[in-house]
């Protein structure tokens, strides 16, 4: 007898009892569609999570200093000579003074825009480039210019696309717009990426008060450790103490994100993985009764001249090929909630979270359902192969 | 001539709670290639056992069982099923087919076990069919047929993998009288044809119909001789004959 033969004949025992079948493979389905879409939901939150770090750049490193005293304090000019001192790993600065105030077109209160103070280095930091007009100059930094540029939304909403040259006030501060921002997201979205204006930092202190925090890039990114030492230690010399600054390096906080998710999946996913347990042992159940119920045909078959190798590949190819449906059947229904998930994550969160099934998931999953078939099968394969061919031709 | 098979001072004893209980006493006969020989007994005279130890369900306790020369006391479970599937074709009281299988796929079963090409066992099980009149109804399940057309499923299925001894179990046991003496003549036919057919029975009127009878009782062989000699259908007790095992 061939294993093709096994094969054919445990399929033709599966379909006779369809019901049962299905109910025994329940267990295996639900546990393999949520290791699937669990591991799926992990990845799209991944991908999510570095998409939003790799906007901002995973070369940059953030800084936030507070005011020691009138004596050891921190401005703009201190913080690039910082950086000048250390141009062997660092490169360009900007500081960031987040504005308060909403943002006044005409008559028009628009309470959804962040306006920061930056520096003209800023766009290249970020990885933004300037769609019409002109981006920010240092000139403007020193004359401390009424200017700024402004996101793709603002432009599109409230200048019908002609925002260069118009004048908005920010702060109770009149600005003129003399650059739009290339569009960032597929959708301009109030609040969104799109929805934002810059003015010289300069202009910004005088607004909101002195910067207190700095986005520096790195020359390279494989430098990191060195860049933040290097970093920490002209800081140190100013505060003479670490209690009054961070840095905070955009890769290591992907990483950390990242590290946190991959344990988060992995704790859910064992969880799930439970199920294909318990599923395993639904399935050795199942089996251990089917084994009583055709203990004739055991006897019969043995009388016939089946060895007990032939048996018990009969009952584990049974099993196996019942949980290897059940499989499919879960990476089927697996996929599916995955799409669905997908689909309800971009309605109601109005964010784009891809849930993907992985082939490694989606492979591991099935190997794992075949795998528990033959454990939880062999117990009632043995017991089946073991029958006494006498005993068993006269079971009623 | 050697003999197909061979009992020497076969003895069985199974376990019950703290007694043994003696199925087969020190039974010892010969059957020849080409005999047709019923065994019988009432219940308890050990005859099931003799049946299961020939078909190698069972081996003896003590004593040899020689088939065709082999010493199957000696034998492996995996070397017991394969002479099953080699050298003996079952006939059951109950036909014992299988439910789920079509009558095609029932006879050619022990052509599977055997690694016949399914090409190859699909074509001797439709010609074993045929040859017990049930050629057309090959597609059938066993369910659908009558009692004595699954008997012909069985004996077809006994026949298939031309086995050495045709080892039939109470054939007629589960069957009507007419369709019982119908069964008795393909057996016979058997017979004709050459085949070693070893009928197992509790009733004489069956017995009669074979060349020989064993009959047993109580694990002995009380009568080894043909079955048209008188005392071959009596009971030795109820004859007052002595040798009797019951004593």
């Amino acid at each position: 007898m061939t294993l093709a033969e096994s094969l054919q004949l445990a399929l033709k025992n599966i379909v006779s009892s369809k019901v049962r079948t299905f109910l025994t493979m329940l267990g295996i389905i639900i546990g393999v569609a949520a290791v699937i879409v669990i591991v799926g939901l992990g990845n799209g939150l991944k991908t999510y999570v570095t998409d939003s770090f790799s906007d901002m750049g995973t070369n940059t490193l953030t800084v936030s200093v507070m005011s020691r005293g009138s004596t050891r304090s921190l401005d703009a000019e201190d913080m690039y000579d910082i950086v000048a001192e250390n141009s062997q790993y660092l490169d360009l600065c900007s500081p960031t003074v987040t504005m308060g105030g909403f943002v006044k077109i005409g008559s028009e209160t628009v309470s959804t825009t962040s306006s920061t103070g930056v520096s003209e280095d800023y766009f290249a930091i970020a990885n933004v480039a300037v769609a019409s007009g002109r981006g920010l100059q240092y000139s403007d930094m020193v004359t401390r210019s009424k200017v700024c540029v402004i996101g793709a939304y603002l432009n599109q909403a409230y200048f019908g696309g002609n925002g260069v040259g118009q004048t908005l006030r920010v702060g109770g501060q009149s600005l003129e717009v003399v650059g739009v921002l290339e569009q960032q997201e597929d959708t301009l979205e109030e609040g969104g990426s799109d929805d934002c204006l810059y003015l010289p930092y300069t202009t910004a202190e005088r607004i909101s008060g002195a910067a207190s925090s700095y986005t520096i890039t790195m020359r390279d990114e494989n430098y990191i450790d060195e860049s933040v030492a290097a970093l920490e230690a002209s800081l140190y010399e100013v505060f003479a103490s670490d209690d009054y600054y961070t840095v905070t390096s955009m890769a290591e906080m992907l990483e950390t994100m990242t590290s946190m998710i991959n344990i988060l999946v992995g704790v859910l996913a064992g969880i799930a993985a439970i199920s294909l347990v318990v599923g395993g042992i639904g399935i050795m159940n199942i089996m251990l009764v089917s084994v009583t119920e055709r203990t004739r045909e055991i006897g019969i078959r043995k009388s016939l001249g089946a060895k007990e190798r032939y048996i018990m590949e009969q009952f584990v190819m049974e099993a196996a090929l019942t949980s290897a449906l059940g499989g499919v059947m879960g990476i089927l229904l697996g996929d599916g909630l995955s799409a669905a998930a997908s689909m309800v994550v971009a309605r109601v969160m109005e964010e784009s979270l891809t849930v993907a099934p992985t082939v490694g998931a989606v492979a591991l999953a099935f190997g794992i359902s075949v795998g528990i078939g033959i454990l939880f099968g062999y117990l009632p394969a043995k017991k089946a192969a073991r029958l006494n061919p006498i005993d068993a031709l006269h079971y009623d | 001539m050697k003999p197909l098979i061979e009992f020497q001072q076969v003895c069985k004893f199974y376990p019950m709670g703290d007694t043994t209980v003696v199925a087969a006493d020190h039974i010892s006969f010969q059957i020849f290639q080409g005999e047709f020989v019923a065994i019988v007994g009432s219940s308890g005279s050990g005859k099931s056992t003799c049946m299961n130890i020939i078909g190698c369900l069972d081996v003896p306790s003590e004593g040899t069982y020689l088939l065709k020369g082999q010493d199957v006391g000696r034998m492996n479970k995996n070397q017991l099923a394969e002479i099953r599937n080699e050298l003996l074709g079952f006939i059951f009281q109950q036909y014992n087919l299988l439910p789920k299988l079509n009558l095609v796929e029932n006879v050619e079963v022990p052509l599977m076990y055997a690694g016949v090409p399914k090409k190859e066992r699909r074509e001797r099980a439709r010609t074993a069919l045929e040859e017990v009149g049930l050629g057309n109804k090959w597609r059938h399940r066993p369910m659908e047929l009558s009692g004595g057309q699954q008997q012909r499923v069985s004996i077809a299925r006994a026949l298939v993998g031309h086995p050495a001894v045709i080892l039939a179990d109470e054939p007629t046991g589960a069957l009507d009288s007419r369709t019982g003496r119908e069964v008795l003549g393909m057996l016979q036919d058997l017979h004709s044809q050459g085949h070693t057919v070893v009928l197992i029975t509790h009733d004489n009127t069956i017995a009669v119909q074979a060349q020989r009878i064993i009959r047993l009782e109580d694990g002995h062989v009380v009568y080894d001789g043909p079955s048209d000699a008188p005392e071959a259908v009596v009971t030795p007790r109820a004859a007052g004959r002595k040798g009797g095992a019951g004593a």
